[in-house]
C-alpha cells in the first residue's frame, strides 16, 4: 500500500526513469562491470577506434616535435595576437574537466544518486581533459624545457614567480586541480580494483590489480576511514572546481583588455565549463553504454538529468553573454562599446553568430521532453554545444586581441595546418586514453552500485509492507 | 623439516545479507567478544559501530594538512615577495595580501587533500600485500556479494570450538577458521 510508504525511501530508486533498471543483484553489477575489463576479448570496434586515435596521437608528436624544433613561429600568432589556439584549446579543454568534478564531489555532496554510475568515467575524462589542457600552455612558453622557472624553486639567479600574476595563480591552480583530481580518482578506484584482483583469472591481472589495490580488504574499519577520506575530498574538490576556472578567467579579466575587463567573467566561465563539460560527458556516454551494454547502469534517467543540467548552465552562459553586452554600452566605455560593436560586426562576426546559434539557440530545443529523451538528438546537441564552447573561447580571445587601442595595430589572425594538428592531436589523446581507460579499469564504480543495488532492495522492501 | 607453524588467526563467519552480519557483529560485542572485524562489498551504515569502531583520526589529519598547505603556502609568497625578491613596483605595498590569496587556497586544498589520502592509507596499513583472511578461499566473496565477520584470536573470549558454534548460532552460513601462516 503505498499510504504506508516511507517517505525517506527515495523516489529515485523506483517510478518509471529509475537510476538502476531493476532485476540487479551484487553479484549480477560487479560481474557486468568487471567482466568488460577482465574477460572481455578485445573486439574489432575497439581495435579500429584505438587505431584511429593512436594515428592521431603520431600527428600531435609530429606537430609537437616540430614545434620544438622550430618555436611558435609555426603557429599563426604573432604580436598583437600571442594568444592564438594554445589558450582558446587550452581554456576549452580545462573546462571540459569540470564536469567530472562537479559529478564525483558536488552530486556527492548534495547525495544525488544518479551520480553514482557515471561518476567514475566522467572523472577519467576530467583527468584527460586536464592532460590534455596543461599541454598548450606548456608548449605555448616558446621553451617548455624551462617551463619549471614558472614554480617556485631556490635557483643560483636568486629570482621567483610573481606570484601577483594571475598566469602564475593558473599553473597552482591548474597543477592542484590535476594532482587532487588523480587522487581523487584513486581512492574511487580503490575497492574496485580489490574487486577485479578477487575476480581475476589471469595470472598478469592478479598481479597488476593486487598491486594497485595494496591489499585492500573490505574491512568495515577501513571503510569507515575510507567513507571519512571521501567525503572529505569531495568537501575539498568542491570549491577547488570552482576556483580553477575562476583563476582561469582572472587570466583575462585581470588584464585591462576591452571585452576582458570585466567581473562576470569568473561565474560565467565556471557556468561555461560545466556546459562544456556535461555535453562532453553525453559525447562519451552515449556511446559508451551502447557498446558495453550499460543501458541499464547509464538509464535514461541519466541522459535526461545531464540534459536538464546543460539547460540550466547554457541558460547562465546566456546571461552572461548578455551581461558583457549590457555593460559594455551601460558603462558608456567608447573601447568596450566599439568591442561590442566588433563581435557583432566586425570581421570574426559570423563565429559569434555561430557561437549564439550553437550555445544559446539550439540547447533551448532540450526544454522538449521529447528532445531529451532521444538519444541521437541528445548526442548531436552535445557536439553543437562542445564545438559552441570552442568558439565562444576564440572569440573571446582573438576579437579581443586583435583590435587593439590604436587602430595601427590591428591585425587579423589565421591559425596555420600546426594550430589545428595541434587541437586535433589532443582530440586523439584524449579520445585514445578513453580507449584504455574502459578496457583497463572499470568505468563504472562497482562497489557503489552494489551499495545502489542495497538501497534499491530496501525501497523495495518498504513498498511491500 | 621441523613442525610447520600454522597459528590461528581467528574464525570467520559467512552471511548472506548485511543485515544478517550486523546483527552477528552486534550480537558478537554483546558476547563480550573485542577484537572483531568485519568484510563487506561495500560500506554498511552502522556496521563500524558495532564491531566497536567509533573514531577515526582522518579529519583530524586533513585539517592538519590543510593548514599546513595554507600557512605554508601564504608565508611562501610572502617569503618570496617581501623578504627576499621584493621588487618596487612604483611603491605598492611588497605584501600584497589579497593577491597572495588564490595560491594560498590551491595551497590548501592541495595539503588537505593529499594528507587525507596518505593518512588514510597509513590508518588502514595500506599497501598491505599479506593478511591471513586472504587464505580463506571463499574470502574473494567478500568484495562481490557475500559479508564476513571475523573474530580474532587474540580475542582473550576466543575459544576455536566454541567461538566457532557462537557464529552457527548468529546464522552464519558457512563458518571458516582462517589461518595465519607466517
Amino acid at each position: 500500500m503505498s499510504t504506508t510508504q516511507a517517505p525517506t525511501s527515495s523516489p529515485e530508486l523506483r517510478g518509471p526513469n529509475p537510476v538502476l533498471e531493476p532485476g540487479h543483484t551484487y553479484a549480477s553489477v560487479t560481474d557486468k562491470i568487471a567482466a568488460v575489463v577482465l574477460t572481455r576479448p578485445i573486439g574489432i570496434g575497439w581495435l579500429a577506434g584505438f587505431t584511429l586515435c593512436f594515428s592521431v596521437v603520431m600527428l600531435l608528436t609530429v606537430a609537437v616535435a616540430w614545434l620544438f624544433a622550430k618555436g611558435v613561429g609555426i603557429w599563426g600568432i604573432n604580436i598583437p595576437i600571442g594568444w592564438g589556439f594554445a589558450i582558446v584549446n587550452f581554456v576549452w579543454w580545462i573546462g571540459i574537466g569540470h564536469a567530472g568534478t562537479l559529478i564525483s564531489a558536488i552530486l556527492f555532496l548534495l547525495n544525488q544518486k544518479w551520480r553514482t554510475s557515471i561518476n567514475r568515467f566522467a572523472e577519467a575524462m576530467t583527468l584527460f581533459a586536464v592532460a590534455c589542457a596543461g599541454l598548450f600552455p606548456l608548449i605555448h612558453t616558446g621553451r617548455p624545457w624551462m617551463a619549471y622557472y614558472m614554480f617556485p624553486y631556490p635557483s643560483t639567479m636568486g629570482i621567483w614567480p610573481q606570484f601577483r600574476s594571475p598566469l602564475i595563480w593558473d599553473v597552482f591552480a591548474v597543477s592542484t586541480y590535476g594532482t587532487v583530481s588523480l587522487i581523487f580518482w584513486f581512492v574511487g578506484l580503490l575497492p574496485d580494483l580489490a574487486t577485479l584482483r578477487d575476480r581475476a583469472k589471469q595470472r598478469y591481472q592478479q598481479v597488476i590489480f593486487g598491486i594497485l589495490s595494496m591489499g585492500w580488504r573490505n574491512s568495515a574499519r577501513h571503510w569507515h576511514r575510507y567513507q571519512s577520506t571521501y567525503l572529505l575530498l569531495a568537501g575539498l574538490a568542491t570549491p577547488l572546481v570552482l576556483s580553477v576556472h575562476t583563476v582561469v578567467s582572472f587570466d583575462f579579466a585581470v588584464a585591462i583588455v576591452p571585452g576582458w575587463h570585466t567581473t562576470i567573467f569568473p561565474p560565467y566561465f565556471v557556468a561555461g565549463a560545466i556546459y562544456s563539460g556535461f555535453a562532453m560527458v553525453l559525447t562519451i556516454a552515449i556511446p559508451l553504454r551502447k557498446a558495453y551494454g550499460l543501458e541499464d547502469f547509464i538509464t535514461m534517467r541519466h541522459l535526461d538529468n545531464m540534459a536538464k543540467v546543460m539547460l540550466a548552465t547554457g541558460l547562465i552562459v546566456a546571461y552572461g553573454y548578455f551581461v558583457e553586452f549590457f555593460m559594455a554600452f551601460y558603462s558608456g566605455n567608447k573601447f568596450d562599446v566599439f568591442l561590442a560593436n566588433q563581435r557583432l560586426h566586425g570581421p570574426y562576426s559570423h563565429f559569434y553568430y555561430a557561437l549564439l546559434i550553437c550555445n544559446i539557440f539550439t540547447p533551448q530545443l532540450l526544454w522538449i521532453g521529447k528532445v531529451r529523451r532521444s538519444i541521437p538528438a541528445l548526442f548531436v546537441m552535445s557536439l553543437i554545444i562542445n564545438t559552441g564552447m570552442w568558439l565562444e573561447r576564440f572569440v573571446i580571445v582573438v576579437i579581443s586581441l586583435t583590435r587593439d587601442f590604436m587602430p595601427s595595430a590591428w591585425v587579423r589572425y589565421s591559425a596555420t595546418f600546426w594550430d589545428y594538428a595541434t587541437l586535433v592531436g589532443t582530440l586523439g589523446l584524449f579520445t585514445m586514453l578513453l580507449f584504455l581507460f574502459v578496457r583497463g579499469l572499470p568505468a563504472i564504480a562497482i562497489s557503489e552500485m552494489r551499495e545502489l543495488v542495497h538501497e534499491e532492495s530496501h525501497a523495495v522492501s518498504k513498498d511491500h509492507k | 623439516m621441523t613442525e610447520q607453524r600454522s597459528l590461528v588467526h581467528g574464525v570467520m563467519g559467512e552471511f548472506e545479507t548485511p543485515e544478517q552480519l550486523l546483527a552477528a557483529a552486534r550480537g558478537a560485542r554483546d558476547a563480550g567478544y573485542k577484537h572483531v572485524d568485519a568484510y563487506t562489498p561495500f560500506p554498511i551504515e552502522g556496521l563500524a559501530k558495532a564491531i566497536g569502531f567509533r573514531w577515526t583520526f582522518v579529519p583530524l589529519i586533513t585539517l592538519m594538512g590543510g593548514v599546513m598547505g595554507g600557512l605554508g603556502g601564504f608565508g611562501l609568497q610572502y617569503w618570496c615577495s617581501a623578504i627576499t625578491y621584493p621588487l618596487n613596483i612604483g611603491g605598492r605595498s611588497l605584501n600584497s595580501w589579497p593577491a597572495f590569496i588564490p595560491v594560498t587556497f590551491e595551497l590548501t586544498v592541495l595539503g588537505a587533500s593529499i594528507f587525507s589520502v596518505v593518512g588514510m592509507l597509513a590508518l588502514n596499513r595500506l599497501p598491505q600485500p599479506y593478511h591471513p583472511v586472504f587464505s580463506v578461499e571463499r574470502f574473494v566473496h567478500a568484495s562481490t556479494d557475500r559479508f564476513f565477520l571475523c573474530i580474532e584470536a587474540r580475542d582473550p573470549k576466543f575459544h576455536l570450538a566454541e567461538t566457532s558454534r557462537f557464529l552457527e548460532n548468529l546464522h552464519a552460513v558457512h563458518v571458516i577458521e582462517v589461518k595465519d601462516e607466517e
